[in-house]
C-alpha cells in the first residue's frame, strides 16, 4: 500500500483520482512539463536560485503569529497565523508563481498564460513574469474582475495584459477555459501556470510542490517555537492549493488533526455554494479526474462565494484522495461567517484576512472554542483582504 | 464490417472522398436539429458528425462554444440529444458519428453511454479530452457494442505516439489541421499536407481532416491527401441566424454552402 506522501503514481493518478483528460493538442506540452520538472527536481541549482527567491523577493519565511486577542475571544485552543499574508503580492500564489516561472525560462518559453478568480494568482505571475522578462497574459472572469478591481490595476501596472472572459458564469471556471483555450493555439511557445492543484497531470503535483514552502516552514516553526507538532491544522479549500502547500509536510503525521474549509455561500442549495468536496461527486473537470460540482448529465453546475478565490466548482484531486482515505476532513463555511470573521481578525488582530482565508479562520475560530488552552491550531492566513476591503464595505453597506 | 468501414470502403473503391459536416445537437432545438441532419443527408454527406452540448468545452473555438451554451440553457442534456438521434437515424442512409466530453460520458457510465448511444443509431465516437491512455476503458466498451473508436491526432502529436493511435483507432483517423481550438480559419498550415501525406504512409485507416476548414480552396488543397474533410464552426454558425431568418431559409443556405463544398471536393484532383 502506498504511503500519502508518494503519490501520484507515475501515470499523475492520487490513487483513482488525477490523471489527464485533455484535448490531444496539449498532452506533448503535459509530457514535456513533467520532463523538465524532473529535471528541475534533480537539479540542485534550481531549489538554490528558487530557495533565494523564496528569501529575498517574497521575505519568506513568512512568520507564525500568535494571534493572541482573537486566541482570548474564543477561550480555548491557542490560534497560531501562517503568515502568507504578508509575501510579496499579498499571498501564497507567489510560491507557484515563481516556480513555475523559472520553468517557463528552463523550457526556452517565452510566453505565460495564467488565469485568476481573486486576482491574486494573476498578480502574482505577471509580478513572477515581469521579474523574469515574460510575457505575461491573464484571463480573469468579467464578474471576478469588477469584484476584485484593485489586483485587475496591478496585473497591468505590472505590464500583463488581462483579457476579460465574458463567458459561462464569468467567473474562475470561465477564466481557465479560456487559458487552455489560448494555450491549445500557442502551445509551442507559451506556458500555462496554472494556478491551483487542479487540472491535468503534472500541474497538481507541480503547485502542491511549490507550496511545500508552506508546511515545511510551519513544521520547522512549530517545532521550534513548541518542541511539538500543531493538534490542528485549518486552510480553506477553493482549487485546494494553499492548503495542499500547508498540509503534504504534515500528511503522514497521524498526531496532526488536518481540516480544510470550502465555501458554504449561501446555502447548500446547487448553485448557492463552492463546497465541491462536501456536496459534489466524483467527476472530470479541467482535465483532471476529482470531486466536481456537476449536474446528472456532467454538465458543470453554477457555484457561489463571496470569496472569488474559492468560487470554484471542482478542487484538486489529491484533496479527492484525502477526503476519500479520511486524512483531511472537509467542511464548509458560508459568506456569512466567512464576513463576521474577517470582522474579527480585522479588529481584534489589526489584520484584514482575504475572504478565502477568512473562511479557513471562522472554522478555526469555532474549533478553538470547543479545545483546551494546552492545544495549538495553525490557520493558513493564505492571503491579504485589501483587494476585498470594497467588496466588503459594499456587502456591509459601510459608508464613507 | 461497421456502417463506417462499409463507406469508406465505397468510397476508396469510387475514388471518392468523405465529406463529414459537424453540428450541435439542440442548436436551436431538437427539431431543428432533426431537419439539419436530413438536409445534409440529403445534400449527399458521407457521414455526420454531432456535437453533444458542454459546459466547458476547451477543444472549441467562441462559434461551437456559443452553440452549446445557447442549447444547454434551453435544458437540452445528452439524453434528449440521443432520443433525437434516435428518432431519427433509422431514416437517415448517413452514418452518425457522436462527438461527446469524457465529462458527459463519465458521470452516465462508459457502459450505459455507449450502449444509448449504440441504441440511437450512433457508429462512431470521438471523446475529443480523453487521451488514449486514458481511453482504454471506453475503448473496450465501444468494441464490444460496435461502434468505432475514433481518435484524435493533432499537429503536436509526435510520430511515434501517432503510430500507437492509429494502431487502436477504428473506423478513421480525425487529423486535427491546427494547434488549437475549433473555428474557421483564412489559411492553414504549410506543412498541413506533408504530414497528411506522411500519415497516410502509415495506417490503413481512412484520414479525415478537420479544424479550421470552411472554404473551398482549403477543401480543393487537402482533398488530394486525405480519404474525407470535417466542416464544423462555418456550419454552425449559419446555424446561429435561425431567429433571424426562416427556419426553411438557414436549412436551404447550409445545403447550397454544403454542396458547393462538396462541388469542389468532386473536382479536386
Amino acid at each position: 500500500m502506498a504511503t500519502l506522501a508518494s503519490y501520484p503514481d507515475a501515470s499523475g493518478r492520487f490513487g483513482r483520482f488525477g490523471g489527464r483528460y485533455v484535448p490531444e493538442t496539449l498532452v506533448r506540452a503535459l509530457d514535456e512539463l513533467d520532463c523538465q520538472y524532473a529535471s528541475a527536481l534533480a537539479d540542485p541549482e534550481f531549489a538554490v536560485t528558487l530557495s533565494a527567491l523564496y528569501r529575498d523577493y517574497v521575505g519568506r519565511p513568512s512568520p507564525l503569529y500568535f494571534a493572541e486577542r482573537l486566541t482570548a475571544f474564543c477561550g480555548g485552543a491557542k490560534l497560531f497565523f501562517k503568515r502568507e499574508d504578508l509575501n510579496h503580492t499579498g499571498a501564497h500564489k507567489i510560491n507557484n508563481s515563481l516556480g513555475q516561472a523559472l520553468l517557463t525560462v528552463r523550457m526556452g518559453k517565452r510566453r505565460v498564460i495564467a488565469e485568476t478568480g481573486a486576482g491574486q494568482h494573476g498578480v502574482a505571475t505577471a509580478t513572477a513574469c515581469a521579474r523574469f522578462g515574460l510575457e505575461c497574459v491573464v484571463y480573469m472572469g468579467e464578474e471576478d474582475m469588477r469584484r476584485q478591481r484593485p489586483n485587475v490595476l496591478n496585473m497591468r501596472l505590472l505590464g500583463a495584459q488581462v483579457v476579460p472572459v465574458a463567458s459561462g458564469s464569468k467567473t474562475l471556471r470561465d477564466a481557465i477555459n479560456e487559458a487552455m483555450r489560448d494555450w491549445m493555439s500557442s502551445v509551442e511557445f507559451s506556458h500555462y501556470c496554472l494556478g491551483s492543484v487542479t487540472g491535468p497531470h503534472p500541474f497538481p503535483r507541480i503547485v502542491r510542490d511549490f507550496q511545500s514552502v508552506i508546511g515545511k516552514e510551519t513544521r520547522q516553526q512549530c517545532l521550534e517555537l513548541f518542541q511539538r507538532l500543531p493538534d490542528l491544522i485549518v486552510a480553506c479549500v477553493g482549487g485546494g492549493s494553499n492548503a495542499a502547500g500547508m498540509f503534504y509536510p504534515f500528511i503522514e503525521d497521524e498526531s496532526v488533526k488536518l481540516v480544510g474549509v470550502e465555501a458554504g455561500g449561501r446555502s447548500p442549495r446547487i448553485g448557492d455554494h463552492a463546497s465541491t468536496l462536501s456536496f459534489g461527486q466524483p467527476g472530470i473537470l479541467h482535465g483532471t479526474y476529482s470531486y466536481v460540482l456537476q449536474d446528472e448529465d456532467g454538465q458543470t453546475a453554477d457555484v457561489h462565494s463571496v470569496s472569488a478565490g474559492l468560487d470554484y466548482p471542482g478542487v484538486g484531486p489529491e484533496h479527492s484522495l484525502w477526503k476519500e482515505t479520511g486524512r483531511v476532513s472537509y467542511t464548509n463555511v458560508s459568506d456569512r461567517q466567512a464576513l463576521d470573521a474577517f470582522q474579527s481578525v480585522a479588529r481584534l488582530e489589526g489584520i484584514l484576512p482575504a475572504l478565502e482565508s477568512s473562511h479557513a479562520v471562522s472554522k478555526a475560530m469555532e474549533l478553538a472554542s470547543q479545545r483546551s488552552a494546552e492545544e495549538i491550531i495553525v490557520v493558513c492566513l493564505s492571503g491579504r483582504g485589501d483587494k476585498d476591503a470594497q467588496e466588503v464595505a459594499r456587502i456591509l453597506e459601510l459608508n464613507d | 464490417m461497421t456502417r463506417i468501414q462499409e463507406l469508406f470502403n465505397e468510397l476508396r473503391a469510387n475514388g471518392r472522398k468523405a465529406f463529414m459536416p459537424f453540428i450541435t445537437a439542440g442548436d436551436p432545438d431538437l427539431a431543428f436539429t432533426q431537419d439539419l441532419l436530413q438536409t445534409l443527408a440529403d445534400a449527399g454527406s458521407s457521414l455526420i458528425e454531432v456535437g453533444v452540448p458542454y459546459s466547458d468545452p476547451i477543444a472549441d473555438g467562441p462559434v461551437i462554444q456559443a452553440s452549446y451554451t445557447r442549447t444547454l440553457q434551453r435544458g437540452t442534456r445528452s439524453a434528449d440529444v440521443l432520443q433525437c438521434l434516435g428518432a431519427i437515424a433509422p431514416r437517415l442512409r448517413t452514418p452518425l458519428v457522436l462527438m461527446v466530453s469524457y465529462a458527459i460520458v463519465y458521470r452516465r457510465g462508459l457502459q450505459d453511454f455507449v450502449r444509448q448511444a449504440k441504441q440511437a443509431g450512433v457508429a462512431g465516437l470521438i471523446v475529443p479530452d480523453l487521451p488514449f491512455e486514458e481511453a482504454g476503458a471506453l475503448r473496450g466498451e465501444c468494441a464490444s457494442h460496435g461502434i468505432d473508436w475514433i481518435p484524435l491526432i493533432t499537429p503536436t502529436t509526435p510520430r511515434q505516439r501517432t503510430i500507437e493511435i492509429a494502431e487502436v483507432a477504428q473506423g478513421f483517423l480525425y487529423y486535427v489541421s491546427v494547434a488549437g481550438i475549433t473555428g474557421e480559419r483564412r489559411e492553414l498550415p504549410k506543412e498541413l499536407v506533408d504530414n497528411l501525406a506522411w500519415l497516410r504512409t502509415q495506417t490503413a485507416l481512412p484520414v479525415c481532416v478537420g479544424f479550421g476548414i470552411s472554404r473551398p480552396e482549403h477543401v480543393r488543397l487537402l482533398a488530394p491527401v486525405v480519404d474525407g474533410l470535417i466542416v464544423g464552426s462555418a456550419i454552425v454558425r449559419q446555424v446561429a441566424t435561425v431567429g433571424e431568418k426562416p427556419r426553411p431559409q438557414v436549412l436551404r443556405e447550409i445545403r447550397e454552402y454544403v454542396s458547393g463544398l462538396m462541388a469542389a471536393i468532386a473536382s479536386a484532383k
